[in-house]
């Protein structure tokens, strides 16, 4: 650990040269519920963190015309407090209230939950569900990308040396959307989902549905866009024939692994249950908006 | 012999004021207050902070250890390896838990200790560390205790020999066969109309208590030791460390801290010899608090296990024949307690025919500890489903069955004893009867029953009590107190002495201040403890009758105690204001002596204990996800001291049981190396997987005790995993074998049920 | 190694000045520099709740937290629950109801029982379950907690 250690830069620019100018390795820590558990496992050993919770920007929500912004280092708790934002995003707030309890959630954020990572991410697939996009800066400059781009495998992220993320702007939901993230693992909480699925769904008034996504977390090395399950959906109304299919081209998209979490097979399987899940909830919703 | 060992005194018809009643535990204030000390809560001036060096490997030959680098590291005070605990041979139990506690010739698990470090800080003794270097050369390992058996498995240990088989002499893994028997196990099953058998496997679980191991131990430059920690039993501790540090008891001093969980788990030591040694070169103290990841991989848990059982019924409902052969596995050291499982596996049912032999198998995996009723759930939950199952094939209802063959007083069980008073056909009638199994199966769940049995235990118990000169009672305890034994021994105390419960305390004496005491393990020390302070309390009031009758000049005969007061016997002894036990305290303790009672025995005469459980279960049959939905502890408690703790000790013993049916496991990797060694990857119960726990305390008094009690900390656990058993194979239509039964295995047998 | 950091915080209303480790633990700090043992440690990775204090009023695991974020800040334990005074009716109904075994988990559980009656004086025993799902408790079974915290919050309430 070099002599400056521990920095806590008030604003972006501060923390883009910090980490741009430091020596070894350097660390961005917004909840820190991940990093520190890998620093005190001898995981890591970084030279210095840059604390980004005292940067405003990365602490606010704010709804603006063309849709919500919420800040990279907000924590769960104070997005689950925010009435508008769980009214707009319902399945993006069920994938955030399963980061680890409420004490965790008193830290994590979004942005650190997605730069961690991990292909079992919980608030990563309903983020990619809802085409969310990430407000990156960085010693080039700020640019946007689409969050499905920013975890490149486990534990790596397309985000280059000295980079940070801001924020996320979700869209404006058309009428008639809906979106919802379950999760299966053995224990109700405070576990790591053995499958996740993230869908979002928008209908037209006649009860087609013109648009989905659905993104899987879990089966592959990273969160996957399912674009195959989702156009099993799109141009149906969502009836069983079309959850059928849509839970079959689930299963053919996973590629997961066997660890001590599950099993290939299993998660295969249980995916397309859980996915099918999803969509029925997240119809219900586009069905009630 | 302890006069309160022949004549207990227990009445039916004594009238009780503070027994039976739910005062607040006197513990309790400092717990919800942060100012109760644990084992990890203890700073003394001049500490240092110790760590240990663990193996990657789970089967390696240490070739050599260089702790040069360690040593020379600034704020690093003292190194220690093997060699700087004393040389005990190998093949002997002491031999091995030298070696379990520091890593000799070889290691035999992944997280073996190899040496530790003392360092003015933690972080320095973390950074010292990764300074000492240890040469290994890798063997090869066995993780699964079959895989082990097998005549080409690595061999752990090249001077075990099979205990009590005719084996030919060369090394094996196999520890120990042995055998319970009664009966013609033949002539029993060629009386069966119905016989069921099948094999059934368990992983090892974790006790899983929340307060990870911590210890304080400071030497001093003449040799005495003075050692702080969370333990169940500071004697048992003093005592082993006596034999592994070759140093006298009498200079060791084993003080307890508050204990945060210990199961089982906590009746050996892990980190504690390790302080000792570091003191003693560093001459300070040292602090060694184990972190959680250590806790899973190199203490606990308790022994996996293999079974085939058969058994068999008349068409008419009477168990006539009971077999099986069990493996269980004992971690990198012998010591299972798989004899228990052997006895108590079929005790509960008035059998006359059984035949179970039982092996115990050493692999490379950390040497197993108690945990509740060792070794006897993982076999019920066999046991009791072959049990339902017969029932059900018999047509007769699960509870009506176990009735039909319950054991009663009278009964001699397969390891010779002969049942005094019993509770169990009591608990089987209050489970019928009560709310849960009379209310319909919801549709959609599936219901489970399963009974369990355990010993109950006595032992070696010490403990004093003392009466101030102002009447106020101190007891002092050299048992641990795990979840309120402290108050339920005070209340026994305040009853027999007729006080009221707030002029009586318990408190902790060290082992240098008390005599021997068992481990508080085996549902033993509120029962062996109430004897003996009851005991105690009986030479205080016999000598204060004494002092009665010296004050008034009467015969010791023409005094009685009554209420709480020495009283004339009669009208023609005098007319007499009564006195209390302040008055005599107040009069005499400066002139005759302080008042007190003291009692060391082996405590007989414990209670077996019974239970019976109910649960409803929805299975989640796409992804083989099980939710508890309802649960029901009946179970025989002789008398609940303190009613509210009785419940805590089943419904805690419940939701273990839970955890330990669906989830709780050890998964090893290729590598040999554990896998999920984090609460977050090893899956205990939360709050939000459980229902509320329904209790219902059945009382048939234990005669033994002067207040009736058994003890109630193991049954709750026992029926547990077969009870979930029964309920999930109710609802999906196979009963599981394997545990856990977790999703992924049960989706499998779902998809086997459905073709 | 890096020199240590000055840091200034409030602890259940009380200033403390101390040096740490930029690395170092709100809860190793709390522990082993103020000698605040009731704040437990039961695993470090955030998974058991012992550690639970609040933080400018906000429930978190001090183990996941690092002193140095604490700098200006106020941070509440299980030793200012009571104020120096009478017990709550959180701490006295856990006494009552027999909430608490062997007690190692209680300080966590009481402080994140208590942010949870501040947000809802009236919560479900389903609420109750899932907010202090991140506390384990090996020895109740989680019955008798979760009785104490409704009657606490009934008490609370008034009724």
């Amino acid at each position: 650990m070099a002599e400056e250690g521990y920095a806590a830069p008030q604003t972006v620019e501060a923390a883009v040269s910090l980490l741009g100018a430091a020596n070894g390795d350097a660390r961005v820590m917004a909840g820190g519920t991940d990093i520190l558990v890998q620093l005190h496992a001898d995981l890591i050993d970084p030279d210095l963190i840059v604390d980004i919770k005292n940067i405003p920007e990365l602490c606010t929500i704010t709804e603006e015309a063309d849709g919500f912004r919420v800040g990279a280092a907000v924590s769960g708790m104070a997005l689950m407090d925010h009435a508008g934002f769980n009214a707009a995003w319902p399945g993006v707030m069920e994938g955030v209230a399963l980061i680890g309890s409420i004490q965790v959630k008193g830290r994590a954020s979004i942005g650190g939950n997605l730069c961690n990572a991990s292909p079992a991410a919980d608030s990563v697939p309903p983020l990619i569900a809802a085409g969310a996009v990430a407000n990156i800066a960085g010693p080039g400059g700020l640019r946007v990308v689409p969050v499905e781009d920013i975890i490149t495998g486990p534990g790596a992220t397309s985000l280059d040396q000295g980079e940070i993320i801001v924020s996320f702007t979700f869209p404006q939901s058309p009428a008639h959307s809906g979106d919802c993230y379950l999760r299966l693992t053995p224990r109700t909480e405070m576990d790591i989902a053995v499958v996740g699925a993230g869908v979002n769904l928008t209908m037209d008034d006649n009860g087609v549905c013109v648009a989905a996504r659905v993104v899987l977390g879990a089966v592959a090395p990273t969160p996957l866009l399912a674009s195959d399950a989702a156009d099993a959906l799109i141009g149906t109304q969502v009836d069983d024939a079309a959850l059928a299919e849509m839970a079959t081209a689930t299963s053919a998209a996973c590629d997961p692994i066997s660890d001590k979490r599950g099993t290939k097979q299993y998660r295969i399987k249980t995916a397309a249950v859980i996915a099918r899940r999803a969509a029925e909830r997240a119809l219900e919703r586009a069905r009630a908006n | 012999m302890p006069a309160i060992l022949e004549n207990s005194g227990y009445s039916p018809d004594r009238k009780l004021k503070v027994v039976g009643t739910n005062p607040v535990k006197h513990d309790g204030p400092d717990k919800v207050t942060g100012r109760a000390k644990f084992g990890a809560d203890l700073i003394v001036p001049g500490m240092l902070f110790g760590k240990i060096l663990r193996s990657p490997h789970p089967h390696a030959v240490v070739k050599s250890i260089d702790t040069s680098k360690a040593e020379a590291l600034p704020g690093v005070k003292a190194v220690c390896t093997a060699v700087d605990f004393p040389e005990i041979p190998q093949g002997s139990g002491f031999g091995d838990m030298t070696r379990n506690i520091m890593a000799r010739e070889k290691v035999y698990y992944d997280g073996h200790p190899v040496a530790a470090v003392a360092a003015t800080s933690e972080s320095i003794a973390k950074k010292a560390l990764k300074l000492i270097t240890v040469e290994y050369e890798i063997l090869p390992h066995v993780i699964d205790p079959i895989e082990a058996m097998q005549p080409d498995a690595p061999i752990l240990h090249d001077y075990l020999r099979t205990k009590n088989d005719d084996a030919e002499d060369k090394p094996t893994n196999i520890v120990e066969r042995l055998a319970v028997s009664m009966g013609d196990i033949e002539k029993g099953f060629a009386e069966a109309d119905v016989i069921v058998e099948r094999e059934f496997d368990s992983q090892p679980m974790h006790q899983g208590y929340i307060e990870p191991q911590g210890c304080v131990a400071s030497c001093s430059e003449d040799g005495q030791i003075d050692l702080y920690c969370t333990t169940q039993g500071t004697h048992v501790f003093r005592d082993r460390l006596s034999a592994i540090l070759k140093t006298d008891s009498s200079k060791i001093r084993v003080s307890q801290s508050e204990m945060g969980g210990g199961f089982g788990g906590k009746t050996s030591f892990y980190g504690e010899p390790v302080a000792i040694v570091l003191s003693r070169k560093a001459r300070r103290p040292v602090k060694i608090v184990l972190t959680r990841n250590e806790v899973f991989r190199c203490t606990g848990p308790v022994s996996g296990s293999r079974s085939r059982i058969k058994m068999g019924s008349t068409k008419d409902g009477k168990i006539v024949a009971a077999e099986s052969q069990l493996v269980f596995q004992s971690g990198a050291f012998p010591g299972s307690s798989h004899i228990n499982a052997a006895q108590a596996m079929f005790t509960r049912y008035a059998l006359e025919n059984i035949e179970v032999v039982s092996r115990e198998v050493v692999s490379n995996r950390p040497k197993v500890n108690a945990f509740r009723a060792p070794c006897v759930p993982q076999v019920v939950f066999g046991v009791e489903g072959l049990v339902s199952e017969m029932a059900a094939k018999i047509g007769m209802d699960p509870l009506d069955f176990r009735l039909k063959n319950a054991a009663a007083e009278g009964y001699t069980t397969c390891y010779g004893v002969t049942f005094g008073p019993i509770g169990f056909v009591e608990t089987l009638e209050a489970a019928k009867a009560c709310d849960h199994y009379n209310s319909p199966v919801p549709e959609g769940q599936g219901r489970g029953v399963s009974a369990g049995f355990w010993f109950n235990r006595g032992g070696d118990t010490t403990g004093s009590l003392t009466i101030a000169p102002d009447g106020s009672v101190t007891i002092l305890l050299g048992t641990s107190d795990v979840a309120g034994s402290r108050v339920s021994i005070s209340m026994m105390a305040a009853e027999e002495l007729g006080v009221p419960l707030d002029k009586v305390r318990a408190v902790f004496a060290d082992t240098s201040s008390i005599g021997n005491n068992r481990v508080t393990a085996g549902s033993r020390t509120t029962f062996s403890v109430g004897m003996v302070i009851v005991d105690s309390a009986r030479q205080a009031i016999a000598e204060m009758t004494r002092r009665a009758a010296e004050i008034w000049d009467v015969p010791v005969e023409g005094v009685t105690f009554e209420d709480g007061e020495f009283r004339p016997a009669g009208a023609n002894v005098g007319d007499f204001d009564p006195l209390t036990i302040a008055d005599i305290a107040t009069r005499t303790s400066v002139s005759h002596g302080a008042i007190a009672g003291h009692t060391e025995m082996n405590v007989t005469g414990e209670g077996p204990g019974f239970g019976l459980h109910i649960v409803d279960v929805e299975v989640d049959k796409e992804t083989g996800r099980v939710d508890v939905k309802r649960y029901t502890v009946v179970e025989d408690a002789g008398k609940a001291i303190h009613p509210l703790q009785v419940e805590g000790q089943y419904q805690g013993g419940a939701v273990q049981g839970i955890g330990w049916a669906l989830n709780e496991e050890y998964v090893y990797g290729e590598d040999g190396r554990l896998q999920n060694p984090s609460f977050l990857d090893y899956r205990m119960p939360v709050s939000s997987d459980v229902p509320m726990i329904d209790t219902v305390i059945v009382e048939v008094p234990n005669p033994n005790h002067p207040f009736g009690l058994r003890g109630v900390g193991e049954v709750p656990v026992v029926p547990t995993l077969a009870a979930v058993g029964n309920a999930i194979g109710d609802a999906i239509g196979i009963r599981p074998q394997s545990l856990p039964m977790s999703p992924p295995k049960l989706l499998a047998l779902i998809d086997e049920a459905n073709g | 190694m890096a020199s240590k950091t000055h840091v200034t915080t409030t602890v259940n209303g009380d200033e403390h000045q101390y040096l740490c480790e930029p690395t170092q633990t709100l809860v190793d700090v709390l522990r082993n520099e103020l000698e605040l043992t009731g704040t437990k440690e039961g695993c470090s990775t955030g998974d058991c709740g012992a550690c639970s204090v609040m933080v400018d009023g906000v429930l978190v695991c001090s183990c996941l937290t690092l002193a140095v974020e604490t700098d200006g800040k106020s941070v509440e334990t299980i030793e200012g629950m009571a104020g120096g005074g009478e017990l709550t009716p959180l701490q006295r109904n856990f006494l009552e109801l027999n909430g608490l075994q062997c007690g190692i988990c209680t300080p966590g559980i009481l402080i994140a029982a208590k942010a949870l009656l501040d947000r809802n004086p009236d919560p479900t025993e389903s609420e109750i379950r899932f907010w202090l799902a991140g506390n384990l408790c090996r020895c109740t079974g989680y019955d008798k907690i979760i009785r104490s915290v409704l009657a606490a919050a009934e008490e609370m309430r008034g009724n």
